[in-house]
């Protein structure tokens, strides 16, 4: 799935402060279509910044930002195609609980993408049988497992369509016996050919999945390379000091 | 589950009347003498009380002025048209306890309590034609009940409409559209006056302050700087003063601001008021629910695609106002009672009729009869809006996620 010629993410030196704060310190970085990138780094790294600098959920103060042809600048139009472009997947999966689930699903496509409820629908039902919980439509974010929750998360972020995924440290805030499943949907969507973006330490997924890998510390990038390269031969010594924290504890 | 809840509690645990007491009453030495000290207080007053309500007061005041409290000066010939306004709500409100109740269980004890209410009334003294129209008032409940009953789409559809073109009817029924002669001859709004104005005034209230209030508590948080500062300065300069000077404004400034020739009526005047005075309340408790809301929620919104206003009017407001239901609930029924106010602007409201009845020489004495009763009023119709709110809010699943 890989086309080397065309970059559908390019950040050019991005840079972003908060107040007075350097949060990102020069970012560069092309993704190709259909790759899944990796990031990861100490707490406070700028990390989830970094991914959400590409929404513009956060404001870049310099450099640029190019997502799938379109410059990411002060045009609300542009911002707002991007966003159509690029499902998000949280934390704290930040459903809408005051919906269904179904209803989480298909309120995107309906006002953003005007589809008729009927074609939404089943597209949402499609998702959720691809997620594994289609039996839960009618139930509201309130009744169901973080893990579930999580996976409907997943599932309203594609019903968009979007060329592009962003992950934020998906399965951080769940039980451990459900990171499994989350990370199952995610390997699966990986090896669609979707391209993603994923902020975690679930290092098993890395190896699974990953083209490639970014280490972040203090608002750079100290280190990238495919998951081999990393795991077997870190270049820096930040790198190694942290990969040797995270996979022996 | 039945052979647990089967087994009684032990013999020691069963009440008895002593027991109970001794627990609940006089469980120490201080408590005794509290209860002790409460009975003797219930009692005195409650003697009096009833002394009063039975033996001393002329309730006779009360039985003569009643169609002036309840509808001012309204004029006894055109009384059928309220009757017939009221005659279609209840028409609609049974149709909406069938529908949106589900005909469940409590749709149907406080259909049936509605349905009651009405026959009650028509036992006590009151006109014979009155008490014709109050079983109307019942009888179109039920018809509504078993007309809504099959609750199909299609008369959910027309309900809902009905609910929005019933104010207008009301309205327009109310006041009426021909001359004199005519089969709706118009009665102006000085003749509108008691429970009636005290209505008009708190439901053009609500409904008016409502959607501005919104507004405003959107501004108040708008990136538009002029919109914010808009929003807070109006706020707070309305929330600095009390309503009796807005009230008395309206009556004497709102005419400066129109063109010469134009003028408004005074019952206008006081709606214009009482919204512009609410508005500004609801906005800060309308700013409460939308500060509950997390940020990942409009981070959500906004990662889908949707723009700001969808994000708001979609997934912000809705989670927001849920929140504070039980708030503008306490605040429209403090505006219910707030409406007394027009009172000393000269409007007839309950309170202002009380006044004119009590100015007659034929009732000179009598406030506490007078007093008494529209207070009475005044209970009756604000424990109803919180108890139909309290069944509201349980229902919608208020305060859950
Ligand atoms: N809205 C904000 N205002 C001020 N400082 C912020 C804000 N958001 C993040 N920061 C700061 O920017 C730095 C990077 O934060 P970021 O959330 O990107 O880190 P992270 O790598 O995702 O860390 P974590 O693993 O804890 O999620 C942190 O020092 C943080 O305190
Ligand atoms: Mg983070």
């Amino acid at each position: 799935m890989k086309n080397s010629n065309k970059p559908i993410i390019v950040c050019r030196d991005v840079h972003k402060w908060f107040g007075d704060f350097h949060a990102l310190r020069g970012i560069d970085m092309e993704v190709q279509q259909g790759e899944v990138i990796v990031i990861f780094g100490p707490s406070g790294s700028g990390k989830s910044t970094f991914i959400r600098t590409i929404n513009r959920l956060e404001e870049h103060q310099r450099g640029d930002i190019i997502v799938d042809g379109i410059e990411l600048s002060h045009d609300v139009r542009n911002i707002e195609k991007i966003r159509e472009e690029t499902g998000m997947v949280f934390q704290q999966f930040n459903l809408f609980p005051h919906l269904t689930v179904l209803q989480n699903i298909t309120l995107a496509p309906m006002w953003v993408r005007k589809w008729d409820k009927a074609k939404a629908e089943e597209k949402a039902m499609e998702l959720l049988t691809r997620v594994g919980i289609p039996e839960q439509a009618a139930k509201y974010p309130g009744q169901l497992s973080g893990g579930q929750q999580q996976r409907v998360a997943i599932a309203r972020a594609l019903a968009m369509e979007p060329k592009i995924m962003l992950f934020d440290e998906p399965t951080s805030a769940l039980d451990p016996e459900m990171i499994k499943e989350v990370l199952d949907v995610m390997i699966e969507l990986a090896r669609s050919g979707m391209t993603m973006l994923v902020v975690t330490h679930e290092m098993g997924f890395a190896r699974a999945v990953a083209d490639r890998m970014f280490f972040f510390d203090k608002g750079e990038i100290v280190e990238s390379g495919t998951p081999k390269e990393l795991f077997a031969s870190p270049k820096e010594q930040r790198t190694k000091l942290f990969l040797s924290q995270i996979l022996h504890h | 589950m039945a052979a647990v809840t089967d087994i009684k509690p032990p013999l020691s645990e069963r009440p008895s009347p002593l027991g109970w007491a001794r627990k609940y009453l006089f469980n120490s030495l201080g408590n005794s003498l509290l209860t002790i000290f409460s009975i003797w207080l219930i009692y005195t007053v409650g003697i009096g009380l009833l002394r009063w309500v039975f033996t001393q007061a002329e309730w006779q005041v009360i039985a003569t002025n009643l169609r002036l409290i309840l509808l001012g000066q309204y004029p006894i010939a055109q009384v059928w048209r309220i009757w017939l306004s009221l005659l279609l709500l209840a028409f609609l409100i049974g149709n909406s306890l069938a529908i949106w109740g589900k005909a469940g269980k409590t749709a149907k004890r406080f259909g049936a309590g509605l349905v009651a209410f009405p026959l009650l009334l028509a036992l006590t003294a009151i006109g014979a034609e009155s008490r014709g129209w109050l079983v109307g008032l019942s009888a179109m409940l039920i018809l509504g009940w078993y007309l809504g009953r099959p609750a199909t789409r299609t008369l959910r559809r027309v309900v809902a409409v009905g609910w929005f073109i019933w104010p207008p009817i009301f309205l327009i029924l109310l006041r009426g559209t021909t001359p004199a002669e005519g089969v709706l001859p118009i009665v102006g709004t000085n003749l509108w006056g008691g429970l009636l104005l005290t209505f008009l005034l708190t439901v053009v209230g609500i409904v008016f302050s409502f959607p501005l209030g919104v507004f405003l508590a959107l501004g108040r948080r708008s990136e538009l700087r002029i919109v914010r500062w808009f929003s807070i300065g109006y706020i707070e300069l309305i929330r600095g003063v009390p309503l009796i000077s807005i009230l008395f404004m309206a009556q004497l400034m709102l005419p400066l601001f129109l063109p010469a020739g134009i003028t408004i009526d005074r019952v206008i005047r006081a709606m214009v008021g009482i919204t512009l005075f609410s508005a500004a309340y609801l906005a800060e408790n309308v700013r409460g629910g939308l500060q509950a809301i997390p940020k990942g929620q409009f981070e959500a919104a906004h990662a889908m695609g949707l723009n700001g206003l969808q994000t708001m009017s979609l997934i912000v407001l809705p989670q927001a106002l849920r929140l504070v239901i039980p708030i503008l609930v306490g605040q429209f029924i403090a505006l219910f009672k707030d409406t007394a106010l027009v009172a000393i602007v000269g409007l007839l409201d309950i309170v202002g009729i009380a006044k004119t009845v009590l100015a007659q020489p034929d009732f000179l004495g009598l406030q506490r009869e007078v007093y008494a009763f529209v207070s009475l009023l005044y209970w009756v119709f604000s424990y109803a809006m919180s108890y139909v709110a309290q069944r509201l809010e349980i229902s919608l699943g208020v305060g859950q996620r």
